[in-house]
């Protein structure tokens, strides 16, 4: 009796895992959200995104042209990351910061020669647009760069005078700091979090709208098998979305993958965790498509974007965010991914990116099981 | 053992006992309130009212799918709260669209439910078989649910629902949105299950549905007004149902009149008929007080005369609306609503098939048929919405396609379920749409004056349009669409959900407004609505088989088993032909 019933309930869950199959197969919506949408995600940030600014055009102020400033100034003008546009007073680059012309102004004030003649630090003033804070940093440490460079040098000409310390900056595993090579990996990240929540609260919210819902749960079939029913599908889904992302991040993009395709996988599977269960949580609390994708979007979709050190560096945002990002599950996926990828298998790092993950995942399918019951309204 | 003893016998057991149900949504009027009552075994059993009756809140009370605030519900022997699972296991149940997976095929579908349901294998062939044979779906076996027709689709469901034979089958709504042929054989098959001893719980808003139940529970917002066998209610009307006949020139005058007349109830027109009940004990007065030729003949009492008489009689003949209508001037018989063979293909389904037809000035033309057979599509084009492949559409002379904001200008729209903006208050629906057709400064500000009075829509006029009771809406709707005086109005299934009462009203005020020359096009699938039409026209799968008035119509089908035909037996009788001939030729 209980081996049949067991059976029985082998049977239900097959049943309702092949009916998802199909329906993904034939509806060209999941296969828009599961394979199209992160072609054109990875190409995006592959090809479309570069957080590498090259030649930023600043406005560059001698205002006492001596032997050494114009030396600075040719620096200046050689690095690869100006276009410099020359002049004699900071004013004449006012309107053209304001208008975004120039993206800062490099001011080498009348003391610079003698402060530097003296020994004193001379200093330089970089005057940037506050509005765009990314343009804005990034001119004011190449600016920086560029002086100490120079310094460096001028000290080595002058082999007198003992060399001022000089920084040397080494990046390690991905020393052309191509932000493709971080980009790429990341967005795996958000193509899951397309598929596990997203495509997932919308499937079920369709069920409620076409009324299938109320259908299968007046036959013998539990909540679990229900819930169940809709994870394994989506879960494999995922990591099949997952898989391609992963060969064109490679074989495409040449990321390099120095870590475990075992690794990549179990990081991937910890991650679908949270994100299927987010997925059903939204759709057990609004059985509206419309409703559905909203709040997916917001609720997972730009947290995985903005909140997760996939764009914008977490230790760079106020503490109360900070601690927000905490429970954004994407956070340890993305930088469990850039570690797999570009340093290689890291376990300790990645052992307690799962276990928050799966802890996250947890709470959401207590959640949702608590409010998937066979009722309806 | 023959049919009618298996039926007795499995009669006596109770398979639902409703005790004192009560179920409410939030703060809104309970929607089931004291619900009382069985549903037996070996009947089918009718769950009927209007929309917002609380039909399908009882039907999904009875699978444990939703649980009652207070009273119990017994499914066969099991009660709703403590042996949700045991129910389930036991019964069928089809919701309102059938609960089929639209991207799965036909025998994809059985299997998935065969499967939850737990069928063995071993009986699958032969269950398959019996149910393919039985929904005549066998050739369709590889087809996609989402692309079979209404009644295919309908069908599919109940086999679903049949695969482990259920001992209880709920059917919400199985009638809607699907062409009468598809009605009756599914009926048809329902009646089959019943001598099996199954028992059946068939919801609807349709009150010739009910009259053909075994048992019927007879709901109006939330409450039970009747339970027993239809006839059991119909009774009470007994000898107070007739029709007025022999009728010249136009019978809506009459109408309106003989309505306000003491001791008349109820009238509606049936074609070239008033049919009327009169109050208990009233002496007929139409004779003298109408005139002398007319006759009174008696009718056979039906479920819609007792339902009305029940809810205290409908209102009375005349529209404070038409009251306030200019009269249009005659013009010489030219027609208002013309469309020449209008034809549209989306891809290669052609939705609308060649269609014309002409309404002269004042009168009432129907698109008769099932839902996607095509009236929309055909109602559409005639306003300008949708643009035609081929043919012309014309109103009050003007050229759909040419003249468009000219044409629009002179009709006022009603569209299905009265699209209204939900957000928006009486008030501002009004100024809305009143805007919308053009009416600025005092005329505008006149007829929404007009519009709240005649309407009475000042105690609520604050209220959003979303929160108002269906009544209200519909007249709202009504508001809207006349308030610019248009010479054509298109009703889109006006009153379909909707109680007789308010139905009655609704018709009063467009029979009023007809007489004042008012020209109205409406879509239906309510075969009696289609009475209230001076002409109509047969739509079924883009065509429009037959034309011609509601008399006509049931006339050319009249034989000697059937000499007077219903109109879904005209219809149905028409729509058989024309395929015999569709195949012939």
């Amino acid at each position: 009796m209980s081996d049949s019933r067991r059976l029985d309930r082998v049977r239900r869950l097959a049943a309702l895992v092949r009916k998802e199959t199909y329906q993904v197969i034939r509806d060209p919506s999941s296969i828009l959200i599961a394979f199209v949408l992160p072609l054109i995600l990875l190409f995006l940030f592959g090809y479309g995104v570069s957080l590498d600014a090259t030649r930023t055009r600043i406005g560059l102020v001698v205002e006492d042209p001596t032997p050494v400033t114009r030396d600075l100034a040719a620096s200046f003008q050689a690095s690869r990351y100006f276009e410099v546009v020359n002049g004699n007073d900071r004013r004449e680059f006012e309107e053209d910061l304001i208008t975004s012309r120039v993206r800062g102004i490099v001011v080498i004030p009348a003391t610079f020669a003698a402060d530097y003649a003296a020994g004193t630090s001379p200093a330089i003033q970089v005057i940037v647009d506050g509005s765009d804070p990314n343009t804005a940093s990034f001119v004011q440490n190449y600016a920086r760069g560029v002086v100490a460079n120079w310094a460096a040098l001028r000290g080595a000409d002058a082999a007198a005078r003992p060399p001022a310390i000089s920084v040397e900056q080494r990046f390690w595993f991905n020393p052309q700091l191509t932000s493709r090579f971080f980009l790429v990996p990341g967005s795996i990240a958000i193509v899951m979090t397309l598929v596990g929540t997203l495509l997932t609260s919308l499937v079920v919210a369709r069920e409620w709208e076409r009324g299938t819902m109320e259908a299968i749960m007046a036959t013998p079939v539990t909540a679990a098998e229900l819930l169940i029913g809709k994870i394994l599908p989506y879960f494999i889904l995922g990591l099949a979305s997952m898989t391609l992302c992963m060969l064109l991040a490679i074989f495409l993009f040449g990321v390099p993958f120095r870590g475990s395709i075992l690794a990549l996988y179990a990081l991937s599977a910890s991650f679908l965790v949270p994100a299927l269960g987010q997925g059903l949580l939204i759709s057990a609390a609004t059985k509206n498509q419309f409703l559905a994708s909203q709040l997916a979007l917001l609720s997972a979709f730009l947290p995985a974007f903005l909140l997760s050190g996939f764009l914008f560096e977490i230790n760079s945002m106020p503490t109360v965010i900070q601690w927000i990002t905490t429970v954004v599950p994407a956070r340890y996926f993305i930088s469990s991914l850039q570690t797999v990828f570009l340093a290689g298998d890291i376990w300790p790092l990645f052992l307690q990116a799962i276990a928050v993950m799966l802890l996250i995942g947890a709470v959401f399918f207590a959640l949702a099981a608590r409010s998937t019951r066979k009722r309806i309204g | 053992m023959s049919a009618r003893a298996a039926k007795a016998e499995h009669a006596a057991a109770d398979f639902v006992r409703l005790t004192d149900v009560i179920k409410r949504f939030g703060s809104a009027p309970p929607a089931l309130d004291g619900i009382e009552g069985r549903i037996r075994g070996g009947e089918i059993t009718g769950l009927v009212g209007p929309d917002g009756a609380g039909k399908t809140t009882l039907i999904r009370l009875m699978t444990g799918l939703m649980l009652p605030d207070s009273g119990t519900i017994e499914v066969l022997g099991f009660d709703t709260r403590q042996n949700p699972t045991a129910i389930q296991a036991a019964i069928g149940y089809m919701p309102q669209r059938f609960g089929l997976y639209e991207d799965l095929s036909v025998q994809e579908n059985l299997d998935l439910y065969a499967d939850l349901r737990g069928l063995p294998k071993a009986e699958r062939p032969a269950v398959y078989d019996e149910l393919l044979t039985f929904t005549d779906l066998k050739r369709f076996t590889g087809r996609l649910a989402g692309k079979l027709s209404g009644g295919m689709k309908q069908k599919l469901g109940l086999a679903c629902a049949l695969l482990k034979k259920p001992r209880l089958l709920l059917l919400d709504e199985p009638g809607v949105g699907v062409d009468p042929i598809s009605r009756r054989d599914l009926w048809k098959m329902v009646e089959d299950l019943t001598r099996e001893g199954i028992g059946v719980v068939w919801s609807t808003a349709y009150l010739d549905e009910a009259e053909m139940c075994d048992n019927v529970f007879l709901l109006n917002q939330g409450k039970l007004l009747f339970t027993g066998p239809p006839a059991g209610l119909t009774s009470r009307v007994d000898d107070r149902v007739f029709k007025l006949t022999g009728l010249t020139g136009r019978r809506r005058p009459i109408l309106a009149k003989t309505l306000e007349l003491s001791g008349v109830i109820d009238g509606v027109i049936q074609g070239e008929a008033i049919r009327l009940v009169l109050a208990p004990g009233a002496k007929s007065p139409v004779e003298t007080e109408i005139g002398s030729k007319l006759r009174l003949v008696p009718a056979t009492p039906r479920f819609e005369d007792a339902f009305v008489d029940m809810l205290g009689g409908g209102p009375g003949g005349w529209s404070k609306l038409a009251d306030a209508t200019t009269k249009l001037p005659s013009d010489g018989g030219r027609p208002v609503i013309v469309a020449h063979g209008l034809t549209k293909r989306f891809g290669d389904f052609t939705a609308a098939d060649d269609i014309t037809f002409e309404i002269p000035r004042g009168e009432i033309f129907g698109l008769l048929g099932p839902n996607g057979a095509g009236k929309s599509t055909t109602f559409k084009m005639l306003c300008g919405l949708l643009k035609p492949t081929e043919g012309e559409g014309r109103v009050a002379g003007f050229d759909l396609r040419r003249d468009t904001a000219e044409a629009r200008n002179r009709l006022g729209y009603m569209a299905q379920k009265f699209s209204l903006y939900g957000d928006l208050s009486i008030a501002q629906n009004l100024a809305f749409f009143a805007g919308v057709y053009g009416l600025n400064g005092r005329r505008k500000r006149e007829r929404i004056a007009l519009m709240t009075e005649i309407f009475e829509f000042a105690p609520h006029a604050d209220m959003s349009a979303k929160d108002l009771p269906l009544g209200l809406k519909q007249r709202l709707a009504l508001a809207c669409a006349v308030m610019h005086e248009p010479e054509a109005l298109f009703l889109d299934e006006p009153t379909s959900g909707v109680d007789p009462i308010m139905r009655r009203e609704f018709w009063t005020h467009i029979n009023g407004l007809v007489e004042k020359g008012v020209t109205v096009l409406v879509t239906t699938h309510f075969m009696e609505e289609a009475e209230y039409c001076d002409r109509i026209s047969l739509i079924y799968r883009g065509r429009s088989i037959a034309l011609g008035s509601p008399d006509e119509l049931k006339a050319r089908v009249a034989s000697k088993d059937n000499p007077d035909p219903t109109m879904e037996d005209a219809f149905i009788t028409l729509v058989q032909e024309s395929e015999a001939e569709a195949v012939t030729a």
